[in-house]
């Protein structure tokens, strides 16, 4: 069986270096962000700190979910008949497509016209609400964020907090003039921002008869999904309507329930930054008298089974989406989700995104990256993400390995001249001769700003450094001839 | 070959390389170590910081306790099997959910505050935990009246997340209440009330 790879919203229309570069020209944004992920990875420092065993409980997390990739297969058939003995109906999907084409089909047997959603990456990733919307099912996101970016017709730009890019004042002005029944009067302050979500979405929770959720985690002894929020609104569309559809990728199960105490104590440190998020819903198959009486599972594969396949990147499938490394890289500090093009954005979303759909159709993402390793250290499953990005960069460097490359013309170049001394000497005189001249024009600066064509796609992003007025062998040389050593 | 069978036999095919077996370790801790009395006070400490109502009684003042956090009004709500002496000092309105009827939803949305008890408490991260049990009701009643009043006998309450998930039956439907309905999806700022619960008052019975 051939790995299959994975569709959706897991690339944009631009290579990351040309989106970042857009992303880049906006101060405001930058500020926004730069304000946002301080704040939290500041919080989640404190709250980290005060587990005397958080390293112990990092490396249980980590084992546990690389048992949980060895034993795929098993735990996948005992969770479907947990599930099913408890009352729910289980589907399997093999890409978004199959997993839109049943929720959809779930909805219509329904009859009914619309669905509320509880946030969820899966979701997002498969791009359920545009399927629905294109069957004519109305599709309503339920957290604040989601909603602020549903009715601005935007994309998520950040995991956790999607509506970051966002102030107060546009938050408000989307609301005045996309919220049905928003006042025209409504202020910026936050307080009453919430209060119009909700009486917006209020009447809306109340007479739901379909609710659309992903899920955090997925026990296989016990059939049981688990969702973690903050609102409400997440308890809200698992309770209030009769029939309740969760779409869950297959990378979501732990073994056991007692496997929880683990994830549950990781998970909200990592993210928001604390002890406990407001929330934590746990369901199995259907309670008569209490919650949906109808319950549908999809089972998403996706391009997961291909990431299955690399002894090396798996370890992305053990991501509990947390986005603490979003919060400590100073590449998407400074470039903001967008530029990713993926639902899955910063460090994680660059080694994620290119392993389901393959690197060959997403080779820019692997470089969305300084190597510094920062996500490595936060990530609450010790995911080692520098080291896939550099096996993805390999991968991204062979499957363009037939056609010709300037960069490859030039790195053969280049190690021709540094294989020999004295070539090498000969070549440095000669580019500090050559670029004497620009030297005086530039007025004492030693860099380029812009080179010509094909230096060019060096300099677009980075300033070019003139070569050095001397080089260390010729200093040394000079140092110890001054001395009076031969040197 | 049906999405199940493709899907299974893609994950064996992928796990061709015969991964090693992974020994799971259980280093961290499992309990506080903290006496009954430092268990109720980091409880109440957590609470706190959540900006939950937090109030002490025994056992002989609860009723009293429970009334004076009602003064705000009525309707009130209960499940049907909530203790009849928590509310002998209430003389306000009481709906009782599934006496006669189940309550609705358009009902619950006009009632003030709801009353329940809860199945475990976990101090550290200042968590009650309902199971649907006794005197705990169904999930819409704690979720759609804007004020949730809980009892919490002090014995109830354990030091970890790992002991708490032990005292659970996992097959019970689940809700874990760390505080009040929270967003910081705006500016980062904590707004309290989004659409659960605005209040959270928990009374701690010794």
């Amino acid at each position: 069986m051939n790995a299959a790879h994975g569709k959706g919203h897991l690339y944009g229309p631009a290579r990351f270096e040309r989106a970042a570069r857009t992303e880049l020209a906006k101060p405001q944004l930058r500020e926004n962000l730069r304000h946002a992920t301080h704040t939290i990875r500041d919080k989640r420092a404190e709250v980290v700190d005060e587990l005397p065993d958080w390293e112990q409980l990092r490396e249980s997390g980590r084992a546990i979910k690389a048992q949980v990739a060895r034993r795929l297969p098993e735990l996948l058939e005992r969770f479907e008949a947990a599930a099913v003995r408890a009352g729910a109906t289980v589907h399997w999907a093999r890409d978004a497509e199959e997993a839109c084409r049943i929720v959809t089909g779930l909805v219509q047997e329904t009859g009914a016209s619309e669905a509320v959603k509880v946030k969820s990456m899966t979701t997002q990733e498969i791009g359920l609400n545009e399927a629905l919307e294109a069957a004519g099912i109305g599709a309503y996101e339920t957290d604040l964020a989601e909603l602020i970016v549903q009715l601005a017709d935007d994309a998520s730009s950040h995991i956790l907090v999607p509506a970051i890019h966002y102030n107060r004042e546009e938050i408000r002005d989307i609301f005045r003039q996309r919220m049905p029944g928003a006042a025209d009067t409504l202020s910026d302050a936050p307080e009453e921002l919430a209060e119009a979500a909700r009486t917006h979405l209020r009447r809306r929770f109340l007479s739901a008869r379909v609710a659309v959720s992903g899920a955090n985690f997925a026990v296989a002894d016990t059939g049981t999904l688990v969702v973690v929020e903050s609102e409400g609104n997440g308890r809200m569309c698992l309770t209030l309507p009769d029939t309740l559809i969760s779409v869950v990728g297959i990378d979501k199960l732990v073994p056991s329930f007692a496997d929880l105490e683990v994830y549950l104590q990781l998970l909200p440190r990592s993210s928001t930054g604390e002890r406990m998020n407001p929330y934590t819903s746990l369901w199995t198959g259907v309670t008569p008298g209490d919650g949906p009486q109808r319950m549908h599972i999809v089972l998403l594969d996706n391009g997961r089974s291909a990431t299955l396949a690399d002894p090396v990147g798996r370890q992305a499938l053990s991501c509990i989406r947390c986005s603490a490394c979003l919060n400590v890289c100073p590449v998407y500090e400074r470039t903001g989700g967008h530029a990713y093009g993926s639902v899955y954005p910063g460090p994680i979303g660059a080694i994620i995104s290119p392993q389901l759909t393959g690197v060959a159709e997403n080779t820019s993402l692997p470089y969305a990256s300084s190597l510094c390793g920062a996500c490595n250290d936060v990530c609450p499953v010790k995911i080692d993400i520098t080291d896939v990005l550099v096996r993805l960069r390999g991968q991204a460097v062979d499957s363009k390995r037939g056609s010709p490359s300037a960069e490859r013309v030039a790195m053969r170049l280049l190690s021709w001249v540094m294989s020999d001394p004295r070539r090498y000497d000969r070549a440095l005189r000669a580019a500090r001769r050559g670029t004497a001249p620009l030297a005086a024009l530039l007025g004492g600066r030693r860099t380029i700003r812009h080179l010509p064509w094909p230096l060019s796609a060096w300099t677009s992003s980075r300033d070019a450094p003139l070569p050095a007025a001397e080089s260390f062998r010729e200093w040394w040389q000079r140092e110890q001839a001054q001395r009076g050593e031969t040197p | 070959m049906n999405a199940r069978e493709e899907v299974l036999a893609r994950l064996r095919s992928a796990l061709g390389d015969g991964p090693a077996e992974v020994a799971v370790p259980r280093a961290y801790r499992r309990d506080s170590s903290h006496d009954p009395d430092q268990l109720a006070e980091l409880f109440a400490d957590r609470l706190a910081d959540y900006r939950a109502g937090v109030h002490r009684t025994s056992v002989d003042r609860l009723a009293e306790t429970v009334a004076a956090l009602l003064s705000a009004g009525g309707p009130l709500a209960v499940p049907p099997d909530v203790p009849q002496p928590w509310l002998g000092a209430y003389d306000g309105r009481v709906l009782v959910d599934g006496t006669p009827a189940p309550l609705g939803t358009e009902t619950l949305d006009g009632v003030a505050s709801v009353l329940t008890g809860c199945a475990t408490a976990i101090a550290e991260t200042g968590t009650i935990v309902l199971d649907g049990g006794p005197a705990q009701g169904r999930r819409l009643l704690t979720l759609i009246p804007d004020h949730h009043i809980c009892v919490v006998p002090v014995t109830d309450i354990v030091g970890t997340v790992p002991e708490g998930l032990e005292r659970l039956v996992p097959t019970r439907p689940l809700t874990f209440i760390s505080g009040p309905s929270a967003t910081s999806d705006i500016e980062l700022r904590r707004v309290e009330g989004v659409h659960g619960p605005r209040r959270l008052d928990v009374v701690l019975v010794r």
